[in-house]
């Protein structure tokens, strides 16, 4: 078994410390009872009830995840389709542009995304509000998905859609009952990100969005810009609370089916 | 017939919702500004031909004329380079040290690193304005300590950029380069220690080189993102730093000079063009080689 050196302790300590203690600390302050943030003046929860009676805030919160369910899941149909052609469709027209267009977008600066959707928008006369976040936001996380989705693709086995085929299957339900079930876990964690993605989005959805449409980001942000203030501490803990339970039981439940797959590979291998 | 549904739906999407906004980017970079709704002409309703004729790369020679603007690009890629850098300073020790782990710890330090990923970027920015104030807790800290009598000034300065960048971006190096160092065999530090390496040595002759598709690949996952920055510089950086995502908000929501905005996006995406396509063939290499 390895061992770690003093030097190899030291990084991951500092390393480590360096990427928590920020959020620690800004958990640690919002159960502060000062509304001035650097002095600590006893354990409070009033600026969670503050934050929970205000309306403004609960109003952007409902938006923001209406528009990040609407626009993951179309994102996640999308993208899942957008890796099945990149995949499997071989050569067709335009391909090139097709794959260009798939990898574009996750590397193209938010600033000239957010830009270029608003012109757009204005240009065929569309309202900004929900509707034009969901698009945005749809359009940057199918690209996503579909590079998470292709990369589980490329993997999988086709000739077990071939046999469903041979015995009768459609394709879409050959699709359905046998490489959607595969692909499974990729097409989740590609909508976990999509999903992600649009929560935290700000810069696009400052372009795109109108006034009956603001986002807890954005919100956040007008907030944020005037100084620090406590109750965003307080949300920001809650949203860090949330995050950490949902990637630590994510892990939890794909550690014990990994453990189950070896467990029966095993019993597989003991029986032949 | 449906196997041309399958590839028609996406790729309309993608041309109507990324290749024709970009495409009307160009053309409005090319347009004059106005004081009509929308602020810029000539516009569609215009007719083809008027369309054509109004269009000049009058926003281009204006960029070449306001100072502002090539500083900014400027400032923006040293910014960039600065910050990548820095990461790699940090980020490297922690992916090697994952690497040197016991492995049933590997999981558990693996998803320490992508945990803070998937927390709010805009909150983890945040985070650090109450560290970094003239009031903050560091300040404090080092007050309390003696090491310093007058608080230092971090927050609304490049340092502070710096250390955003590098704070929010850290996860992005250290993943490609820990993948790197998993793959890398042990024996190979061995034999080098055998045929006389000291160990400093054996780690730059055999380990850094081993890792240098890792080092690549995460350099560019900071750089590019960091080139466009919008949020960090604006809420840690001062009136002083310039940075390109920063000028092109201002320019279209507080000057509203559209056409402007849209020549700064055009070329601060030509700048990106050469990281973009430095990195894909960086990937495409490894691909192939562990082909």
């Amino acid at each position: 078994m390895k061992r770690l050196s003093t030097f190899n302790t030291t990084a991951l300590t500092l390393g480590f410390a360096f990427l928590y203690l920020p959020m620690i600390l800004l958990v640690i302050y919002s159960f502060n009872a000062s509304k001035l943030v650097t002095v600590w003046a006893g354990f409070s929860t009033k600026w969670y009830g503050e934050l929970l009676r205000d309306e403004a805030f609960l109003d952007a919160a409902w938006v923001t995840i209406k528009v990040a369910v609407m626009s993951s899941t179309l994102a996640t149909v999308l993208g899942t389709m957008a890796a099945y052609v990149l995949v499997n469709s071989g050569r067709f027209l335009g391909r090139t542009l097709f794959s260009g267009m798939i990898y574009a977008p996750l590397v193209m600066p938010e600033v000239i995304t957010g830009l270029s959707l608003l012109l757009l928008f204005i240009g065929i006369g569309l309202d900004r509000g929900v509707l034009t976040i969901v698009l945005a936001h749809t359009t940057f996380a199918m690209c996503y998905v579909s590079v998470v989705v292709s990369s589980r693709l490329v993997s999988f086995d086709r000739s077990l859609e071939e046999a469903a085929l041979d015995l009768g299957c459609t394709r879409l339900e050959a699709f359905r009952l046998v490489t959607l079930p595969i692909i499974a876990p990729a097409v989740i964690s590609g909508w976990l990100l999509a999903f992600t993605l649009s929560l935290d989005d700000l810069v696009i959805a400052s372009f795109v969005s109108g006034p009956s449409s603001t986002t807890l980001p954005i919100k956040i942000w007008s907030a944020v810009r005037l100084g620090v203030s406590p109750e965003i501490n307080a949300l920001s803990t809650m949203m860090i609370g949330v995050v950490t339970i949902g990637v630590i039981s994510a892990s939890l439940v794909s550690k014990r089916n990994s453990v189950r797959a070896q467990k029966d590979a095993q019993a597989a291998e003991r029986a032949a | 017939m449906r196997r041309f549904a399958l590839i028609a739906v996406p790729y309309t999407w993608l041309l109507a919702l990324f290749l024709v906004p970009f495409l009307i980017v160009f053309k409005i970079s090319l347009s004059d500004i106005d004081l009509a709704i929308p602020p810029y002409t000539p516009t569609m309703k215009d007719g083809f031909a008027a369309l054509i004729q109004g269009l000049d790369f009058e926003n281009f020679v204006f960029l070449t004329t306001d100072d502002l603007y090539y500083k900014a690009y400027l400032s923006s890629l040293k910014i960039a380079l600065i910050s990548t850098f820095l990461t790699l300073l940090v980020g490297y020790p922690m992916a090697y040290s994952m690497s040197r782990a016991p492995e049933e710890w590997r999981a558990t330090l693996m998803m320490l690193v992508i945990l803070p990923f998937w927390t709010s970027f805009l909150i983890r920015v945040y985070a650090w304005i109450g560290i970094l104030s003239n009031e903050g807790l560091l300040n404090q800290l080092l007050l309390w300590s003696g090491m310093i009598s007058d608080p230092l000034t971090i927050l609304n300065t490049n340092t502070a950029v710096y250390i955003g960048i590098v704070y929010t971006y850290l996860p992005f190096m250290i993943l490609p380069i820990y993948a790197a160092l998993d793959r890398m065999d042990d024996s190979l530090i061995e034999a080098a220690e055998d045929l006389g390496c000291s160990r400093l040595s054996a780690f730059w002759l055999v380990t850094v080189p081993l890792s240098k598709n890792g080092i690549i690949a995460g350099c560019f996952l900071v750089f590019i993102p960091a080139l466009g920055e919008f949020v960090i510089p604006s809420l840690l950086g001062g009136s002083g730093t310039l940075m390109i995502g920063k000028v092109l908000f201002e320019e279209f929501f507080n000057n509203r000079d559209w056409p402007v905005a849209s020549a700064v996006a055009v070329i601060l995406l030509l700048i990106l063009i050469v990281p973009i396509v430095l990195f894909q063939r960086n990937q495409q290499k490894q691909a192939e080689a562990e082909a």
